[in-house]
């Protein structure tokens, strides 16, 4: 999500709908769920039921506490 | 403008996170605490029996970070992540939905924000409740983070369903009328999810541990009390009292985390797009940032 991809609301002053081309606002928003999926991914599951780099216990430990509590399946 | 919603999304959910931080710090980490020293003690006796039975002992789990470390900062981050997670899950919602229906954006913000708590929490842990430190089995973690994410799965499913069964019956039916259709065949549809759907306590690999140390026949994986081969009792089951606060605080913390980054978002929404429903109707004598919502 570089700045590139920011329409400046400059000249026209509008709230700007126009600022984005519908591909560009199509990957803006995948790429944004991606990330909040990813966030939610490593708080709640990963190095539990599974683990994508390694089961090392680093980030289930570090998030342990929240993991329980946000209601996720632990231990 | 997407990438400024996206933003106020993040926002939103940054700081209903720290709020909910907040409230974990206070009232879910003292549970916790209890929860791992009802543990540690179980771990122990439950060490000793085996060992009398020429079993092999209870492993301590992995100690990387001090209590200290978890109950501050990790907690902190979890929290905090997961609700910027869910925040920016809002805004793409939002994006999404953005100018398709004449609701006011405020009014779309604080119904997403209702459905994701419902869907990605509140419905899933009906079926699978949160629990404490010293409740679920190792050996079964794959299988009950499978179900728990088939349970938020299907939540967040049926809950769309049921949300556009609503609006397109609206016609036929008036408002009132669509929507208790759509309740009702949301609450059939999730009942049957729930219904087939195991509890934890049946699942295979429980039920071939149940004569073991510190097992037992149950619904669930609660510990329950570990009796001697007398049948005495050595060591209680686990709190009940404990259980019900720490589950009940969680459903409160994500209240409070969806609470809050709904309304925070829905305030920052209006200051982005204005009150109206069609932002492309703004004018361009009015640049877009000086714009003020009315009564935000």
């Amino acid at each position: 999500m570089s700045d590139a991809h920011v329409a400046q609301p400059k000249a026209t002053g509008e709230v700007s709908p126009q600022a984005l081309s519908k591909a560009r606002v199509s990957v803006l928003l995948g790429v944004t769920a991606l990330v909040a999926l990813a966030l939610y991914y490593f708080v709640g599951i990963d190095e539990g039921m599974t683990s994508v780099f390694g089961n090392t216990m680093v980030v289930h430990e570090w998030v342990h506490d929240s993991r329980h509590f946000l209601g996720f399946p632990c231990h | 403008m997407e990438f400024r919603v996206i933003l106020r999304g993040a926002l939103s959910g940054l700081i209903a996170g720290v709020l909910g931080f907040a409230f974990a710090r206070i009232f879910a980490e003292p549970i916790v605490q209890q929860a791992i020293d009802y543990e540690s003690g179980r771990d122990a006796i439950l060490d000793k029996l085996n060992k009398a039975a020429g079993l092999p002992g209870v492993a301590d789990g992995p100690e990387i970070f001090s209590r200290s470390i978890q109950s501050t900062v990790g907690i902190a981050t979890g929290i905090i992540a997961f609700s910027v997670g869910m925040g920016l899950l809002l805004s793409v919602a939002y994006l999404v939905l953005h100018g398709r229906f004449g609701i006011r954006p405020r009014t779309v913000a604080l119904l997403l924000a209702g459905f994701g708590f419902f869907g990605m929490y509140l419905l899933p842990s009906l079926k699978y409740p949160a629990n404490p430190p010293a409740i679920g089995h190792d050996f079964t973690i794959a299988t009950r983070g499978a179900l728990y994410l088939t349970m938020v799965g299907g939540s967040l499913i049926m809950l769309a369903a049921a949300a556009y069964l609503g609006y397109r019956l609206r016609g036929r039916f008036g408002v009132f009328g669509a929507s208790l259709l759509a309740a009702a065949a949301f609450v059939a549809g999730y009942s049957i999810l729930a219904g087939v759907l195991p509890s934890l306590g049946n699942l295979a690999a429980n039920v071939a541990h149940q004569h073991d140390f510190g097992y037992a026949r149950a619904a669930t994986e609660t510990p329950q009390p570990i009796t001697d081969q007398s049948g005495a009792i050595v060591y209680p089951g686990f709190s009940a009292d404990l259980l019900w606060r720490f589950r009940l605080y969680s459903i409160i913390n994500q209240m409070i985390i969806w609470t809050a980054s709904g309304l925070i978002f829905s305030v920052l929404l209006e200051r982005v797009l204005g009150t109206h429903r069609a932002p492309a109707k703004a004018q361009a004598a009015q640049p877009g940032p000086a714009r003020q919502p009315i009564g935000a």
